[in-house]
């Protein structure tokens, strides 16, 4: 801590950051309710949302006035004070993560380093799955306040899941964290930086860790697919059998609350894809000075909707697993090949090192 | 930070005390939540921001989650008050009070009032932990792995008498 001043110019940054990131978060999520309908409805040969606004765009607006002026309709039986809880704890959950997630290099105003990050805690991956691993509450409270049925088995399901596939999500990043040798987003990104040199030789392959890494990559992904309940893992809310899953009793801003929730939480495991996997921020960088420190916001904003796309093309596309298909892949398959990926990366890190 | 830590203290000690006075289940996992993570935010303040999310991850997201879903699972309402046994009334008060005399002399002659804490100087980064668990303290560390791995097979053994 300097003088008052700086104390104050360090807590106005900070308050912008947060501002500014939480209306580009709301806004992401706005817009992918809306991409997910429109490219989905593309895959299935239909239009989309196409009336409000041109090719539908102020829909998710509309969406967002229709939940705001519904009817909250609370069942006579549920239990009301978790049930209240129990959206709130997901949405701000969600919304909690990406307080530590980079989004790019930063830059120098009048002396002072501005980083693309409202905070850089030196475990911000643990940090990250610690607020994930909360997330389940969200859904387990939601289907047990209800007192109904479907949302019950909404919820346990959801927590059985959620146990089964974090097993896999964290031995998935082990890989990653021998090879950067560190907890902090920002030091995983920064050991990506540059090409691959084999022997010296520049292969003008990005140094991105999927390269190495590419099994712990797809444990990572098919476990984080199912830590957000999205298809092929959305039996938490399967509508065929579960008619709404944990929120079929909810209804107008609460609902809309776990809505907001699930693709905040989708926005954040695409974010952490990129940085753990893909490079972060690191990309071509050319240009003038104020080019050279958006570019690489740009790219990182680039591969995270990439991922994002990936999410709704497999929604588009795969089908529901069934219930013991589900806990035996992870179990039996992502687990075994996540401890695999482990000791085959820990080998090859003491083989590499050793003089 | 002081200010924040007797918040925290004070949030651990009256939600442990809801664990045990709310009579529906689910409350009192909710509220051992609440401490797990009023402790964790303890841990922050101590500079032990590996143990304080070690703490969440491990105790409140996987351990606490099962707790709910077992209650969850067996669907367990509000309980109902069993006659109680006169002997736990009686010798039960003396005893917690005992207890709680016998931890705060404990606190007060390692910490005397005055006396500054500690844990500052102390490393508790994620390395420093993993040395000292896989060198000073690598035999009680495997002796606790077999030791859960046996409750577990036993767990399993009990609930399923045909495997």
């Amino acid at each position: 801590m300097g003088t008052f001043s700086e104390t104050g110019f360090v807590l106005a940054v900070t308050f912008i950051k947060i501002a500014v990131v939480l209306v580009i978060l709301l806004t992401t999520i706005a817009y992918l309710s809306w991409l997910e309908r429109k490219v989905v409805a593309h895959i299935q040969a239909r239009w989309g949302p196409y009336l409000v606004g041109p090719h539908g765009l102020l829909q998710p607006l509309a969406d967002g006035v229709k939940f705001l002026f519904k009817e909250d309709i609370v069942p006579l039986e549920a239990d009301r004070v978790v049930y209240w809880l129990a959206p709130f704890i997901g949405f701000t959950l969600a919304f909690l993560s990406i307080a530590v997630i980079p989004f790019g290099e930063g830059f120098t105003f009048r002396g002072h380093t501005i980083t693309f990050q409202i905070t850089d805690l030196n475990v911000g991956l643990l940090f990250i799955f610690a607020v994930t691993s909360l997330g389940v509450y969200s859904i387990a409270l939601a289907g047990w306040s209800s007192n109904s049925k479907y949302p019950l088995f909404g919820g346990l399901r959801s927590s059985a899941q959620m146990i089964s596939y974090e097993l896999a999500l964290g031995l998935a990043v082990v890989g990653v964290l021998m090879i950067s040798g560190t907890l902090s987003l920002r030091g995983i990104v920064d050991g990506q930086a540059g090409f691959w040199h084999v022997r010296g030789i520049n292969t003008y392959l990005p140094h991105w860790n999927v390269l190495v890494q590419p099994v712990g990559f797809l444990v990572y992904f098919i476990a984080a697919v199912a830590e957000t309940n999205r298809i092929p893992f959305d039996l938490p809310e399967g509508e065929t059998e579960l008619v709404g899953g944990f929120h079929t009793e909810y209804s107008s801003f609460k609902f809309a609350m776990f809505f907001m929730a699930e693709y905040a939480n989708m926005v954040t495991v695409s974010c952490l894809a990129t940085l753990l996997f893909f490079g972060g921020w690191h990309g071509p960088v050319f240009g003038p000075a104020v080019l050279r420190a958006l570019l690489p916001v740009f790219w990182f904003c680039l591969k995270v909707f990439c991922f994002l796309f990936f999410y709704i093309w497999m929604r588009g596309t795969l089908p529901r697993f069934r219930y013991d298909q589900l806990m035996a892949f992870g179990w039996k398959f992502l687990l075994p090949l996540g401890l695999l990926n482990v000791l085959a990366t820990s080998l090859a890190v003491a083989w590499l090192s050793s003089p | 930070m002081e200010a924040l830590f007797y918040i925290c203290a004070v949030l651990a000690v009256l939600a442990a005390l809801n664990v045990v006075v709310q009579r529906t289940p689910v409350y009192s996992a909710l509220s051992l939540i609440v401490v797990l993570c009023a402790l964790a935010v303890v841990y922050l303040l101590l500079g032990a921001e590996f143990m304080a999310v070690i703490q969440v991850i491990v105790y409140a997201g996987a351990i606490m989650v099962l707790f709910v879903f077992v209650i969850m699972l067996l669907n367990a309402g509000r309980e109902t008050p069993s006659q109680r046994s006169r002997l736990a009334r009686w010798l039960g008060p003396p005893l917690v009070a005992a207890l709680l005399v016998e931890v705060l002399t404990v606190v007060w002659r390692q910490f005397p009032p005055g006396s500054a804490a500690p844990a500052a100087a102390l490393d508790a980064g994620p390395k420093a932990i993993g040395e000292r668990l896989f060198q000073v303290y690598v035999l009680p560390f495997e002796v606790t792995s077999i030791l859960i791995l046996v409750a577990i097979l036993g767990a399993v053994v009990l609930a399923k008498k045909e495997l």
